[in-house]
């Protein structure tokens, strides 16, 4: 269904088209992509940029691009954003949205508990805080993707997970469909989803090899160290101790450096000393991993449902990328502490990344670290050395296993302070504990990217070099091998699911949402002069008594103890509106900034305004007026202003001595429609007065209904809501027309 | 395990040496740490990794989970869930898929077993 306002060639994203054919669906390529055009220097409207990327075909710009020509430069680093609403045919439209706002690296969470599942799942039933990932899922969010790519002409990586008991068969199915980065580090599972390590570890090697073949960008799990701890920035030497085993284990799994991306986080957070304390760990970081990528994730241990306080902190994480390195950033929403994500925050959290970087662009030209004086000196090599003395306590105690038993990991004391407070796990505990066996001298794996031990050999020398060649290639050669399972659960499906919302999606209906298509989601802002418990229990009331269902507190934050909280609720909305029943009125046209300019500066205009009548308010006409409200005096329009209650008479006599283009007559009170009068009786003086022809009469107030005004004679009558520009615009074409018929 | 922070005290021997040379110890010991790690993964295999290589096979999820549950039951997972759907597929003349999907629905085993003798 076309909507008023959406240009040519842009539709809405055709769900039921994308599943259509999935069984035969290829992705186009392999591998992750980085942005280009980085080494060179970027034109965009009136500015030269040092450190942007090629330009995007289409998009949407940030909302103050409106005052430099719309212009939207891209960063260098790729751009995050999570996707996570648990429905995969609802992701694919958000995944759009931030794509159009610059984001190339969608990242789908996983459904709770996908971890502890030995094996793959198949089909689309609906997840809880992330999609189950199955064949079909991924498939059908990589081929919107593609589709994503041919609007934006740029390539967008597309990103899930490889960790729980069935890691390597997902990195299979990843590398089978093209997916082009995935978070793989094996001490995630052992400590955050305990999975028994030794499976964990030998699974990863396995994962590790076939990422490797596949060109897949890998993010390791460090960064949740920092967000289980108890005082999170004390875990910096851990950090950099469970970065080194995951780069150091992919390395001797295979993958190259360049596709080893270190998740790293800020350790704290505003009103900490943030950047005190965080910006030495993120440059021992990168000198100690040089060679490898950064990802640089952003705070969540210290966020709070304040969306705004998520955001401040999140700024200051991407001035640390830029003060350091990032080759990804990511985004959190900064809604995340309050609800799982909604579509508004991830386009929020992509143009907070955006904007940050664009408004830095250039900075390490102008400002250096001080890396070699105190104290970043000392902070630095401090960090490094703590680290080393973890990994020699490691070694000491009797390597990895033992250290993991003995409860090393995720203890807040800073290393080699301890709190006895760590996560310890046992070498035979765990999820699929005592699942790891074994190869006999005879084992063999037909097949690409196989990690281990494989006795080749005992099937012909041919084979060693190419294993898969005993089956006749396998589905990395052959991709036509690999067997497609649309649907197996006949009612938790995305055909049930998109019955359900059928209303919704392909007609003139409209219900608002935040995560799935008919949520009916609202959220309200309220200020209510009372104390917060107070405040929340009424605002809930409050919310109900307005038609919402369902309604929760999602934030409170205390303006004064006594004066009053700021509570934000959400609701559901459960009407639908039929937008054809919407009378809309087409959008008025206004005249470039330059154009009107341009034909000031070659013919100047003359106005004279004033408030007429009985009127002494001001305030209206001056926002037209000044140069500093954008009013017409910016597009170098003189105007005589000649105050408020100005007679008529007197305003048509100034006209007439200043030989004025148009008279600009304000009109607020409108009891017994005075401002219709007034307007009636200014048309007819500058008839009788023989002026009418050559003069542009215009008319403004809050209650001017511009029909209504023309039927008094006045040129045009301007309403709520008129910006200078409208004003001039109008002038500059009717005085075009006056001339024209002169 | 509770310890105060005595890293003035740990740190002496680390105290002197430049912070090349101190990278380059961080880099070792990481390479030490991760060593036998990735020696028990060269020598060992877990139902996931079979199941990925059935995957890579041209067997469909379900497929894959019952051959290696079968590996399981029959003890044969140490030959290799794949070796033991090609040796079957050898000696019984079927293609891959075929020997493999009689394996998925429970049969054939014993022939599977026969292939690989013990010892």
């Amino acid at each position: 269904m076309k909507h008023a306002d959406v240009p040519d060639g842009i539709a809405k994203l055709d769900i039921k088209a994308i599943l259509k054919g999935l069984e035969h669906y290829r992705p186009r390529r392999r591998g992750w992509t980085w942005r280009t055009g980085g080494d060179k220097r970027h034109r965009a409207g009136p500015f030269e940029y040092h450190e942007t990327t090629d330009p995007m075909n289409t998009g949407t710009p940030l909302p103050a691009a409106a005052y430099f020509g719309e212009i939207d430069p891209q960063p260098q680093p790729v751009i995050t954003t999570e996707i996570a609403s648990g429905r995969f045919e609802d992701d694919i439209r958000r995944m759009r949205m931030a794509a159009w706002h610059g984001a190339d690296h969608l990242m789908v969470i996983r459904t709770a508990g996908q971890s502890h599942i030995d094996g793959l799942l198949e089909g689309t039933p609906q997840g809880v805080g992330g999609v189950p990932i199955t064949r079909k899922q991924i498939r059908a969010q990589r081929k919107a993707l593609d589709m994503i790519e041919d609007e934006l002409e740029r390539p967008l990586n597309y990103h899930s997970y490889i960790s729980g008991v069935a890691g390597p068969e997902i990195a299979v199915l990843f590398a089978e469909e093209g997916v082009n980065g995935a978070h793989q580090d094996p001490q995630y599972n052992v400590l955050y989803r305990n999975v028994n390590m030794v499976r964990s570890f030998v699974d990863a090697a396995e994962a590790k090899k076939i990422i490797a073949w596949a060109g897949i960008a890998q993010i390791d799990g460090a960064h949740n160290a920092n967000a289980t701890a108890r005082e999170a920035w004390k875990v910096m030497p851990e950090l950099i101790v469970q970065h080194a085993i995951n780069c150091m284990y992919s390395v001797k799994a295979g993958v190259k450096k360049q596709n080893i991306c270190l998740s790293t986080v800020p350790p704290t957070a505003p009103p900490a000393p943030a950047l005190r304390i965080d910006l030495p760990y993120a440059v021992a970081l990168r000198e100690l991993f040089r060679g490898y990528r950064m990802r640089a994730q952003q705070n969540t241990k210290y966020m709070t449902s304040s969306a705004r306080e998520a955001t401040v902190t999140h700024t200051l994480n991407l001035l640390i990328s830029k003060l350091t390195s990032a080759d990804i950033q990511s985004t959190i929403t900064p809604d995340e502490g309050r609800n799982v994500p909604w579509h508004i925050y991830n386009v929020e959290g992509t143009d907070t990344a955006k904007q940050a970087f664009l408004g830095m662009d250039g900075l390490k030209k102008l400002v250096q670290l001080r890396r070699y004086e105190s104290p970043m000196k000392d902070t630095v090599r401090e960090l490094k050395e703590r680290a080393v003395l973890f990994l020699e306590e490691i070694l000491d105690s009797g390597g990895y296993f033992k250290a993991v038993e003995k409860g090393f990991f995720v203890d807040s004391g800073l290393y080699p302070a301890r709190n006895g407070d760590g996560i310890a796990r046992q070498l035979h505990g765990g999820v699929s504990a005592d699942t790891v066996y074994e190869r006999d001298p005879d084992y063999m794996a037909p097949v690409t990217a196989h990690f281990g031990y494989n006795n080749l050999a005992q099937y012909g020398q041919d084979a060693i070099a190419d294993p898969s060649s005993l089956i006749d290639g396998c589905t990395f050669e052959r991709p036509e091998k690999i067997v497609y399972i649309d649907e197996l659960d006949p009612d938790d499906n995305v055909h049930t699911r998109l019955a359900q919302t059928a209303e919704l999606r392909d007609s003139t209906l409209l219900k608002p949402e935040m995560e799935w298509q008919g949520d009916g989601i609202v959220l309200l802002t309220l200020f209510l002069p009372t104390d917060r418990r107070t405040a929340a229990v009424a605002a809930v009331e409050m919310g109900t008594r307005m038609g919402l269902e369902e309604v929760e507190v999602i934030h409170t934050e205390v303006m004064h103890p006594a004066e009053g909280t700021r509570v934000e609720i959400k609701g559901r909305f459960n009407q639908v509106i039929d937008t054809s029943t919407l009378e809309i009125p087409p959008e008025e046209k206004v005249l470039s900034r330059e154009e009107i300019w341009d034909e000031i500066r070659e013919r100047p205009m003359r106005l004279v305004a004033a408030t007429v009548g009985e009127d002494e308010h001001s305030v209206g006409l001056r926002e037209i007026i000044d140069i500093k409200h954008g009013g017409l005096e910016a597009f170098g329009i003189q105007v005589e202003y000649l105050g408020t209650s100005v007679p008529l008479e007197k305003l048509v006599d100034a006209a007439i001595e200043t030989n004025a283009d148009g008279i600009l007559a304000s009109t607020i009170i409108s009891h017994y429609d005075v401002h219709y009068k007034h307007m009636r009786k200014l048309h007819q003086l500058c008839v009788e007065k023989g002026i009418r022809d050559r003069i542009v009469l215009l008319a403004g107030g809050t209650q001017v209904s511009p029909e209504l005004a023309r039927e008094q004679g006045v040129d045009r009558g301007f309403g709520r809501g008129t910006k200078g520009i409208h004003v001039a615009t109008f002038l500059v074409e009717k005085r075009r027309e006056i001339s024209g018929s002169a | 395990m509770e310890r105060n922070d005595d890293f003035a005290h740990r740190r002496r021997h680390l105290a002197d040496l430049t912070e090349d040379n101190l990278e380059r110890r961080f880099w070792l010991l990481a390479e030490k740490l991760v060593d036998p790690l990735l020696e028990l993964a060269r020598a060992h295999t877990t139902p996931s990794i079979e199941r990925s290589v059935l995957l890579r096979m041209g067997f469909s999820s379900l497929e894959a989970a019952a051959i290696v549950a079968g590996t399981l039951d029959h003890d044969l997972i140490s030959k290799g869930a794949g070796h033991v759907v090609y040796k079957v597929a050898s000696t019984t003349g079927l293609s891959i898929r075929d020997a493999g999907r009689a394996l998925a629905e429970n049969r054939l085993w014993d022939e599977a077993k026969a292939a690989f003798p013990r010892t």
